[in-house]
């Protein structure tokens, strides 16, 4: 691996979590993967090790890191299991329009027991009608009097009926389209918040995916998260935030499909000789390292320059989550190549990466949003040079 | 509650290599850890200060490098180490190490429980721990596998024994060596690794404690190694490829002729 310079602190956390994945993470992964169950076992360990308060400051109760540690973590996780680690990250995507642009009592209520591991969150958005076209969201929240009153369904919500924090969007004025959604905080428990089916998925089994109900379900007002109609552009702006973490998620995928690839080709006879001689998978695992390398110095270059606090990000947060992903799924892919009939097998962990790497190139955004989402950044520069 | 918790840094592996010019270890290239079974010494002696407050030190002597092993039980949730560094210890048999430690011991003077892994996994010996308790002249119980309760200064311990387990109830202050059935240790924590690295690990030489120089090191070691060896395996058994009455009788027979 490429020396990427970590100070002491960082290599501390990768160390660490690198313990967690060995120790703790990879002699389950199969077993969450079959059983679909949440690994809250896991969970309670990273919470012990204090990994949830990484990117949270620390009058908060965490570590007063930011998105770089956060990667450094989810990377490692994703090497051992991408749902696991999914189950992690998630909770940062929820907190970080609390982080970001929560009020100072917000803060002071969601954010220490989500530091603590104490509690999960969860962020809803996507609905059965909007997906990728975020702006069509059905969900209403009604102002009445010091309350709003929150109506529709989220689906695919990561984390959902585990978490006890929900940042959810919803429409405050459906007249006005995307300028006229808002964001809440939403506790588990709340009456009228339910919550719905849990999907079964292809990959990343490990994680939670459900749908929250909300049926008249009363929150008082300061629960709004910024103003209202703001909801779209936090969205956005926690999302240029959040998607190098998936983008770790992707690289992590990747580098744990590609270790086993390597050692399967090291292992393996065929034609007398092992794998690993035969220059045609030389070439196969020599693109595969280079394109984990390039994915993983191109995340940590982006993940730095949104903790130096650089304004807009977009492009290059898109940038990183599009090729990263993009790497995981030819990579994994790869890897079950190399492994032949024993990689389609799932005693095998590679078949498990394949699965897994795929949602990388979905959610937060499918890959054909992020090349809109840098193609629209590359025209704007060009306005401005213009 | 005050809790001392006594650790060995021994190289990590399975298959030591034993220099057969000296009869010692060999240590250069091998990764240094805590001794596996301190490690539910130190996750006991963290659960206890959790539990009834106080304070948890840990303890060892070893060379310099040694440090590493009190700031990775710090990260565990250990409050403070202490490492005995001299080259006066160097060499030290069971019977000096736990001479040593105990006079360190009662230079740490306010102490409620001493906390040591059932025996290290280098030299098997698992004679430290109940040789610290004689020197201090303590109650000491071996091959516990739970606490069951502290109160009034007195402590119930389960003790694991070959058919099950005996409860055993004595005084404080005393020693407990522990065998890995009494907890799952943790993994450490960030803030605990942070801490660790700021933490003044405090270093004594024998100049600092109260104690007798001829009992100390190579000198106050009785224990002479003559020779180290991998015992011949065992030879195979025999077979009776016959019929069980049949099998059953030879192998009487067999039996009969070696009385």
């Amino acid at each position: 691996m490429v020396d990427y310079q970590l100070t002491e602190e960082q290599t501390m956390i990768r160390d660490l979590c690198r313990q967690i994945t060995d120790e703790k993470i990879r002699p389950v992964a199969a077993q969450y993967d079959q059983s679909g169950e949440f690994p809250w076992e896991v969970m309670k360990v990273i919470a012990e090790s204090d990994l949830f308060g990484l990117y949270i400051d620390e009058q908060y109760g965490g570590l007063g890191g930011g998105i770089f540690d956060l990667c450094l973590a989810t990377e490692e996780f994703s090497r051992g299991c991408g749902g696991i680690a999914v189950s992690y990250a998630a909770c940062a995507l929820a907190a970080y329009p609390i982080i970001l642009f929560g009020s100072e009592e917000q803060r002071k209520k969601y954010l220490p027991p989500l530091a603590k591991g104490e509690k999960l969150s969860a962020f809803g958005l996507t609905e059965p009608a909007a997906g990728s076209d975020a702006s069509a969201i059905q969900t209403t929240a009604k102002k009445k009097g010091d309350d709003y009153i929150l109506n529709g369904t989220k689906h695919f919500i990561t984390n959902g009926g585990e978490a006890e924090i929900y940042t959810i969007v919803a429409m405050t004025d459906k007249t006005k389209g995307p300028r006229g959604a808002s964001m809440f905080v939403v506790e588990k428990g709340t009456p009228g918040f339910t919550f719905g089916k849990k999907e079964d998925k292809m990959g990343i089994r490990a994680s939670a995916t459900r749908e929250l109900i909300f049926t008249d379900c009363r929150i008082p007002k300061e629960n709004l998260i910024g103003r209202e109609g703001m909801g779209f552009i936090l969205t956005m702006k926690t999302f240029d935030t959040s998607r190098p973490g998936i983008g770790a998620q992707a690289v992590g995928i990747a580098q744990g499909a590609l270790d086993e690839a390597v050692k399967y080709a090291k292992e393996r006879k065929q034609f007398g000789k092992s794998l690993s001689s035969f220059q045609g998978l030389q070439f196969m695992l020599a693109d595969m390292a280079t394109q984990v390398e390039a994915a993983r110095a191109l995340i940590y270059a982006v993940a730095r320059e949104i903790d130096s606090g650089k304004k807009d990000v977009a492009k290059n947060s898109a940038m990183a989550k599009l090729f990263a992903s993009d790497v995981a799924m030819k990579v994994s892919t790869d890897a079950v190549q190399i492994l032949g009939g024993y990689g389609y097998m799932r005693e095998y962990p590679v078949e498990k990466f394949m699965r897994d790497a795929k949602i990388t190139q979905i959610y937060e955004g499918t890959n054909q949003i992020q090349r809109n989402i840098i193609a629209l950044g590359l025209i704007k520069e060009m306005a401005k040079q213009a | 509650m005050n809790i001392i918790v006594c650790i060995k840094q021994v190289p990590e592996t399975t298959h030591v290599q034993i220099d057969p010019q000296t009869n010692t270890l060999m240590r250069e290239g091998v990764k240094s850890i805590i001794n596996p079974f301190d490690m539910y010494a130190i996750e006991e002696g963290v659960r206890l200060k959790e539990k009834f407050g106080g304070k948890t030190t840990v303890l060892t002597m070893g060379p310099p490098q040694a440090e590493a092993a009190l700031r990775e039980a710090i990260s565990l949730g250990c409050d403070d180490g202490i490492l005995l560094s001299d080259r006066t210890f160097a060499g030290s048999d069971t019977l000096a190490t736990g001479y040593t430690l105990a006079m360190a011991i009662k230079e740490i003077k306010d102490f409620d429980v001493i906390l040591c892994g059932k025996q290290a996994s280098d030299g098997d010996t698992a004679q430290v721990g109940p040789g610290i308790s004689a020197h201090l002249d303590i109650p000491q119980v071996t091959y516990v596998k739970k606490i069951e309760e502290i109160k009034d200064k007195i402590i119930t311990v389960e003790r694991m024994t070959e058919e099950g387990y005996d409860v055993v109830q004595t005084s404080l202050p005393c020693l407990l060596t522990v065998v890995k059935e009494i907890n799952e240790p943790r993994l450490p924590s960030l803030k605990g690794m942070m801490r660790a690295k700021k933490t003044q690990i405090i270093t004594w030489k024998a100049t600092d404690i109260e104690m007798e120089n001829d009992r100390l090191g190579l000198t106050g070691s009785p224990t002479q190694v003559i020779k180290v060896f991998t015992p011949p395996p065992r030879p195979k058994g025999q077979i009776f490829e016959t019929t069980p009455q049949d099998a059953a009788n030879q192998l009487v027979s067999l039996l009969k002729d070696q009385i």
